[in-house]
């Protein structure tokens, strides 16, 4: 019984397929997601969407920040984008990075909901810096 | 009698009108079709996130730290109507449609005593509700000139509105727009955004299906303080990208009547072009004829 997993950003469904487990970079840890798992909404934070097929990790995404809806048969990661792992630009991480600091910069610091997001945001661009490979 | 020269020259300007309401029509056709591909794809993310989103308000819409954007602000006082049409006119009642529906929703409102704020997003409703609410508008957004709404415009127009809430500006936000149902139907829909409706459960509708108890991490708070501004772009994105599918289908329409109407219309200008030539012809005939039988 594999799980059915789904990845969809608000453009448009990603990726939706039964894979044997996947891994999630949940914003407590990574979450390794088996069939018949426990339902769980869990926050995600920029990381890695590991897929296992076979015994084996057969592709890694990158994801920003988003959410996921795990039940024993499904994982449904909600992502405003998943990029695989060998198109990740350390350029465009770069700009994030550059972007997510200005915003953290500027942001009003008594303000407990807006710091976290522009924290959130800042150290999904690192992440994805950490991660790039392509140029 | 017409002359003849005018109706040549009104002839030839229908036929060039024809043509560009034609080309306009085509050219609606094409985009239509994109339009469509990205509201239905679309539809899968604000479906599952209505399925998340049900599960975390049913537990935490009893709690009193319940956010505001989810419960509102326990007022009823202000409301804040965003309207959605589109940039650029010539789309049959497209447009006139969504203003009026705002102009009835504010005007009831008024009359029970509350206050209406507008945003409104499209220059086609601005100028519309610009007449009547020229002082109730509080911002107005436009795409004009662009090729694609993108889901950061959306992102854009949702943290205006949180920051607006925050404020205090306003109790109740409720959102018009033209919701996509065929090429030749567009219905104008109001949908409450804030405080946001709570999705019921599938679970509940059908009995006996096991009801899911979730676990959630971090807590329900910080999931429901993430998700809720979230929801909020979303459903404003839904809205816009329906709206632009909604906008080709109806000039597709109103195109195809206009090139039909102007067909109908240079047939008829050409009847009475040719009858009024003949009748001229006869004429001449008639004063040659008397002419030559007087001699």
């Amino acid at each position: 019984m594999p799980v059915a997993l789904e990845i969809v950003s608000p453009t448009r469904l990603l990726l939706s397929r039964p894979v044997d487990m996947v891994v999630v970079p949940a914003a407590e840890g990574e979450l390794g997601v088996l069939p018949g798992h426990a339902p769980m909404i869990v926050l995600l934070r920029g990381g890695l969407v590991r897929i296992f097929e076979a015994g084996k990790e057969t592709s890694r995404l990158f994801v920003g920040s988003g959410f996921a809806e795990i039940t024993p048969e499904r994982c449904t990661v909600l992502a405003n984008e998943a990029i695989p792992l060998a198109e990740v630009s350390k350029r465009e991480a770069a700009d994030r990075l550059k972007v997510a600091e200005s915003i953290y910069e500027a942001v009003d610091k008594n303000d407990v909901a807006a710091r976290e997001a522009a924290q959130e945001q800042l150290y999904s661009a690192r992440v994805m810096g950490d991660l790039a490979q392509a140029p | 009698m017409a002359n003849l020269k005018a109706l040549r020259v009104r002839i030839e300007s229908v036929k060039s009108t024809r043509k560009i309401t034609s080309a306009m029509k085509l050219v609606s056709a094409s985009k239509l079709r994109r339009a469509q591909i990205r509201a239905e794809a679309a539809r899968p993310y604000a479906e599952r996130m209505a399925r998340m989103l049900s599960a975390l308000a049913a537990s935490a819409a009893g709690s009193p730290m319940a956010p505001p954007l989810l419960v509102g602000t326990g007022r009823d006082q202000t409301h804040l109507i965003l309207a959605v049409t589109a940039d650029r006119g010539l789309a049959g009642a497209f447009n006139a449609n969504v203003g009026r529906a705002a102009r009835v929703l504010a005007q009831q409102l008024q009359a029970q005593g509350k206050i209406v704020k507008f945003g409104v997003i499209g220059r086609k409703g601005r100028d519309f509700l610009r007449r009547d609410f020229a002082d109730r508008i509080v911002f107005d957004v436009t795409f004009a000139g662009r090729k694609q709404i993108e889901f950061a415009d959306a992102e854009a127009i949702a943290t205006r509105v949180r920051g607006l809430l925050r404020e205090g500006a306003f109790d109740v936000c409720t959102l018009i727009y033209n919701r996509f149902v065929s090429v030749i139907s567009q219905i104008t829909t109001e949908t409450q955004l804030i405080p946001t409706p709570v999705p019921q459960g599938e679970a509940r509708a059908t009995p006996g299906a096991r009801q899911a108890v979730y676990d959630f991490e971090p807590t329900e708070e910080d999931l429901l303080a993430r998700l809720l501004p979230q929801n909020l772009a979303v459903q404003i994105y839904k809205a816009l990208i329906e709206s632009a599918a909604g906008e080709q289908g109806a000039r597709m329409t109103a195109m195809d009547n206009a090139t039909r109407n102007a067909g109908d219309m240079i047939g008829r200008l050409t009847l009475n072009y040719n009858r009024t030539r003949q009748a001229n012809i006869t004429s001449e005939l008639i004063e040659i004829i008397s002419g030559a039988e007087a001699l």
